[in-house]
């Protein structure tokens, strides 16, 4: 209820000041004028939206399988750890604005460069929580499987991987709120379709309540898909929301 | 100085999962000394326990107590001295249940890594969960039980590995009195239905007295065993506390 006051008080404070005139149109349009831009260029935007949420969705897909896998990968091996670890800290420092372009002639406006900048950007943080989880697993836990005679894969599968997958859906968490943005870095860099491809075309024609629709819809998209992620964390780790309680069951 | 000559009488590597009533398991340590570092936590260790006995470790924090579990249990070599018996298993401090699985797949852990299906692991576990005051729980996450019997789960994992020598390590520190006193009655009982060699640490006397046929008493670091009490296996009320102040005495000196 709060929540929605505060939005309301929020749009409605906006829709005020703009409609007071202060401010040209083009430069902050009244949220009545971007609602009405998302009805009217409804088509154009879904048809648009359709292409960026395909870009995010299999950008963090390949985001999440390659952390998950690196961060295995670093766990196992110290060697591996100490060599790439740094390597990984320093990727996150590569200015996505430069590369992008880069990236773009070097595979074109197809999705492929997409995926690549989404991947940079949202890989990090799923191999970052994946890692420190799956290092900090109880000791006891690993002696008891010792002493059950676990082989070295046992443990991982049973001990050390389910321990791990809360932080990994969080570290997952965390890219889909920056995969956004990565795809609309990527649009930018080049494209022909896409919610940040249409953005940076509204812009110049004074659409300015269009590409205001365009990042409410992403907005809403990030929310969604962050929302799946939790309801899938639900389902996958239900352990991890213990009811103080006690049985439920 | 033959360090590392653990497990000469083990069985290893023959026929897991075992039947899980078996009768056995001895312990023998021989001047067994470990340091990590600069600290000697134990130092020249002599220890032999016989099958079926239970026998209690008791000594100050730190005194090396774990240690001398892990080194019974191959998670540690010594540095000098001798370690041999059959295969041990640790109960770790905490229960070390794995919240992810079900209580019975809890108790069932050993079996499974053994590669028994799912069922056929449950199969296993349900009589003891049955014998043992736990039937209803079975499917309750670790979460969901009181302490007492997280414990209980948790030794009924530690007796499914099928292994002959069971190693407790303070495995009701952290329950009330009350529970603990139940919990101590409880392992007395299930130890009569599944006979076992039990190497029990704990740092308090009392529940020693009261569950062990041989009391053990560790010096502070470098642990070595200064006192060694046999327990009256009539274990009336004077006894019980006449062990205590013989174990508490030589905790003093």
């Amino acid at each position: 209820m709060i929540a929605a006051a505060i939005v309301a008080a929020l749009l409605g404070g906006w829709e005020l000041y703009a409609d007071a005139g202060a401010v040209d149109d083009f430069i902050l349009p009244a949220p009545s004028q971007i609602a009405s831009s998302l009805w009217d260029d409804r088509g154009l935007l879904w048809s648009n939206l359709l292409v960026t949420a395909q870009e995010v969705g299999l950008g963090i897909l390949v985001a999440l399988v390659l952390g998950f896998l690196l961060a295995v990968a670093l766990h196992f091996s110290g060697a591996l750890r100490r060599g790439v670890y740094p390597l990984l800290v320093a990727s996150q420092a590569v200015p996505i604005v430069i590369i992008a372009p880069l990236l773009v002639v070097w595979f074109g406006f197809g999705i492929v460069p997409k995926l690549a900048i989404i991947a940079l950007v949202c890989f990090f943080p799923v191999v970052v929580t994946t890692l420190d989880a799956l290092r900090s697993v109880d000791p006891d836990q690993l002696k008891l499987m010792r002493t059950l005679d676990a082989s070295r894969w046992q443990a991982f599968r049973w001990a050390e991987a389910p321990a791990a997958l809360p932080a990994a859906l969080s570290g997952a968490k965390i890219a889909v709120a920056v995969a956004v943005i990565g795809a609309v870095f990527a649009e930018y860099a080049g494209s022909s379709e896409g919610l940040g491809h249409l953005m940076l075309q509204a812009i110049p024609q004074l659409e300015t309540a269009r590409a205001y629709a365009a990042v409410v819809l992403l907005a809403a998209f990030a929310v969604l898909l962050f929302s799946a992620l939790a309801l899938a964390e639900r389902r996958l780790v239900p352990w991890a929301h213990r009811r103080p309680e006690g049985p439920d069951r | 100085m033959a360090a590392g000559g653990s497990q000469a009488i083990s069985e290893r590597g023959a026929g897991r999962p075992a039947e899980v009533t078996r009768v056995g398991g001895e312990v023998h340590l021989a001047g067994v000394t470990r340091t990590f570092g600069a600290v000697r936590a134990l130092d020249g260790v002599d220890l032999d326990v016989a099958p079926n006995e239970l026998v209690a470790v008791v000594g100050p924090s730190g005194c090396g107590k774990t240690t001398l579990l892990e080194l019974v249990c191959g998670l540690q070599s010594p540095d000098a001295g001798t370690v041999r018996g059959d295969r041990a298993v640790l109960m770790p401090q905490r229960d070390g249940l794995l919240p992810w699985l079900s209580a019975i797949d809890n108790a069932a852990l050993a079996p499974r890594l053994a590669g028994a299906s799912r069922d056929a692991a449950r199969a296993q576990a349900h009589p003891l969960f049955v014998a043992f005051g736990l039937e209803g729980f079975e499917r309750a996450r670790p979460h969901e039980l009181s302490g007492g019997m997280r414990q209980r789960v948790a030794f009924l994992r530690t007796l499914l590995s099928g292994k002959p020598v069971l190693c407790l390590d303070e495995p009701f520190g952290a329950l009330d009195a009350l529970t603990r006193r139940e919990m101590q009655d409880w392992l007395a009982q299930a130890l009569v239905r599944e006979p076992r060699t039990v190497l029990l640490v704990t740092h308090d006397v009392e529940e020693a007295a009261r569950v062990a046929h041989r009391v053990l008493v560790m010096s502070p670091r470098p642990g070595r065993i200064v006192a060694e009490i046999p327990v009256p296996p009539t274990r009336t009320d004077t006894e019980v506390l006449a062990v205590r102040e013989r174990a508490l005495e030589a905790l003093r000196a």
